[in-house]
């Protein structure tokens, strides 16, 4: 068996999920080849190269493949993927996006979104938002997966001298033009990679409101998401969105404010460590899954939970 | 300019789902259906398209059993001008469904397809980008927004870290993701009116291709359950146990 594993990154840095799937990968074969598609990328190989596992890393770095385009990403992959058993990508929005215009090329039925895997061709991962756990299993000559980042530790990074092998960029296809990005500026842990969540509900009331989370966040160092009711009645951006439409969270700390508890938020972070609710409904669903509820208004609650850190 | 715009019969979004009690599946016995969120999304923009002039028909369709009439009904009262179902029993992966459309699109020749980017039974996010890739053509995935012009469509959309823009020649697909737009409910005149459009079913079987299924589902099982903690009664007891008990914070 043989692994492709398409490296997500922002021709900087390697992105953490990246580190993830390679764990994944690591429960299938040693044999791990690592690609790093974009646009000079030598800070991004660099990286690479000190990843436990890896065994190859292809490099291609070419302006194509700048902005990760999910049509001339997904060429580049398939002109490159011979003798290959298994390709794997973080279920981010990056993968998601990439994955199955390869799966489709290559006559595969993709399994996506796996949280474990039991054997070469069989995998778990979770369907209806999480409220069940299926167990599937590929006939296809070649499994392509997406990989559930918080479901796997990160692969360390103490290797050193990773071989690296150039290959050439394959002709755009010109149907899709890159006009911009707007990526949301803060110093604060990105939602996925932080240790510590501090999420607002509907119950927060406005956008304003979250600054009692900010200030919070501040002192722990912790994120600051959302639940989808509140995304949905436009108190902060869908970036900040944790749930089965949105990210998935697993950090040691997750504090729920004014958050209900529906299935759809669960799912998006009912695997964290220690789970804290603060909701002034006592009957909340969300503190069946809390490890600590306070039964409070929130409004109260948060400047005496800011004043005692 | 013709919107072709793919529907989704699955378990509406309020049931909470549970094994089969031999764990061979889920158990989907007497439970409500309707369509997919995000195909409603899908299908509230294409009908947006067509009242603002920019397009001239939304043709809707649906890959499943019989029932998923009921759904194309629906389609119908929210304004799709037309249904198509191709029928089956069998229970189809995303990759079989993207063969089925890509029959579709290459007899309807649309202009623009949108999709839901997930369906909330499977969790898969494929069919869309599976689709484009076997048409050739671009997509957008997760739009939050949707600008369409002669020969191309502007799609903003959501990515991990933000916003993303892309503008795609046409003919494309764009799948929607949650705030694109608020869809509309269905008024009873609609309702009354859909009865009477038109509602096309097709055997899957007619097609002549290959839909078997490429995965085995072995089992289905609850996910390891959480139990409720306690509960504190002061911000200051909460803030001790998480020092000193849960150790999570300094």
């Amino acid at each position: 068996m043989s692994i492709l594993v398409i490296a997500e990154h922002d021709n900087n840095n390697l992105k953490g999920s990246t580190l993830n799937t390679i764990t994944a990968a690591s429960k299938l074969s040693d044999d791990i080849s690592l690609l790093i598609a974009g646009s000079n990328i030598n800070s991004v190989v660099e990286e690479s190269q000190t990843i436990d596992g890896v065994n190859k890393i292809i490099k291609c770095d070419s302006e194509n493949y700048s902005n990760s385009v999910a049509e001339d990403l997904s060429a580049l992959v398939l002109a490159n993927c011979d003798g290959y058993t298994h390709i794997l990508a973080p279920a981010t929005t990056f993968g998601k996006n990439l994955m199955p215009r390869i799966s489709a090329k290559l006559d595969s039925q993709q399994i996506s979104d796996i949280i474990s895997v039991e054997s070469d061709d069989t995998f778990k991962r979770p369907i209806y938002a999480g409220s069940c756990i299926a167990t599937v299993k590929s006939n296809d000559d070649v499994k392509i997966i997406t990989v559930r980042s918080t479901a796997f530790d990160a692969a360390t990074t103490n290797n050193s001298g990773t071989e690296v092998s150039e290959i050439s960029a394959e002709d755009s296809s010109g149907m899709s033009k890159f006009v911009g990005e707007e990526l949301a500026q803060s110093d604060r842990p990105e939602l996925t990679a932080a240790n510590i969540v501090i999420s607002g509900g509907r119950g927060m009331q406005s956008g304003d409101n979250f600054h009692l989370l900010d200030s919070i966040a501040d002192k722990l160092g912790a994120a600051v998401g959302a639940s989808r009711a509140a995304v949905d009645a436009g108190f902060v951006p869908n970036d900040y969105q944790v749930g089965q439409t949105g990210k998935i969270v697993a950090p040691d700390l997750y504090i729920a404010v004014g958050i209900s508890g529906a299935i759809q938020h669960l799912a998006g972070m009912k695997d964290s460590k220690v789970i804290v609710a603060i909701n002034k409904d006592e009957d909340a669903p969300i503190f069946q899954v809390a490890d600590y509820g306070l039964v409070a208004d929130l409004f109260s609650a948060l400047p005496e939970l800011d004043s005692a850190l | 300019m013709k919107i072709l715009v793919p529907i989704k019969r699955v378990v509406d979004y309020n049931v909470k789902v549970r094994p089969l009690s031999d764990n061979s599946n889920v158990d989907l016995n007497n439970v409500k259906m309707a369509v997919n969120p995000f195909c409603e999304i899908a299908l509230e923009e294409a009908v947006r398209l067509k009242e603002s002039g920019k397009a001239s028909e939304v043709v809707a369709i649906s890959v499943g059993k019989t029932d998923s009439q009921e759904q194309l009904r629906t389609a119908l009262a929210l304004g799709a001008d037309r249904a198509t179902l191709i029928e089956t029993d069998s229970i189809l992966e995303p990759l079989a469904i993207s063969k089925v459309l890509q029959k579709v699109v290459e007899d309807e020749k649309p202009d623009l397809i949108i999709l839901g980017k997930q369906a909330i039974d499977g969790d898969n996010n494929q069919t869309g980008q599976m689709l484009a890739a076997m048409l050739d053509y671009p997509q957008a995935t997760n739009a939050s927004e949707l600008i369409l012009n002669d020969s191309s469509v502007k799609v903003t959309r959501e990515i991990d870290g933000g916003l993303q823009t892309l503008e795609l020649t046409i003919p494309a697909i764009v799948t929607t993701d949650l705030r694109l737009n608020e869809p509309r409910y269905a008024s009873l005149p609609n309702i009354m009116k859909a009865k009477k459009k038109e509602l096309n079913i097709i055997p899957a079987s007619d097609l002549g291709i290959d839909i078997n299924s490429r995965t085995e589902l072995l089992s289905v099982e609850l996910p390891p359950s959480r139990e409720a903690g306690i509960i504190v009664e002061t911000v200051d007891e909460l803030v001790s146990k998480l020092k000193d008990e849960a150790k999570v914070i300094q």
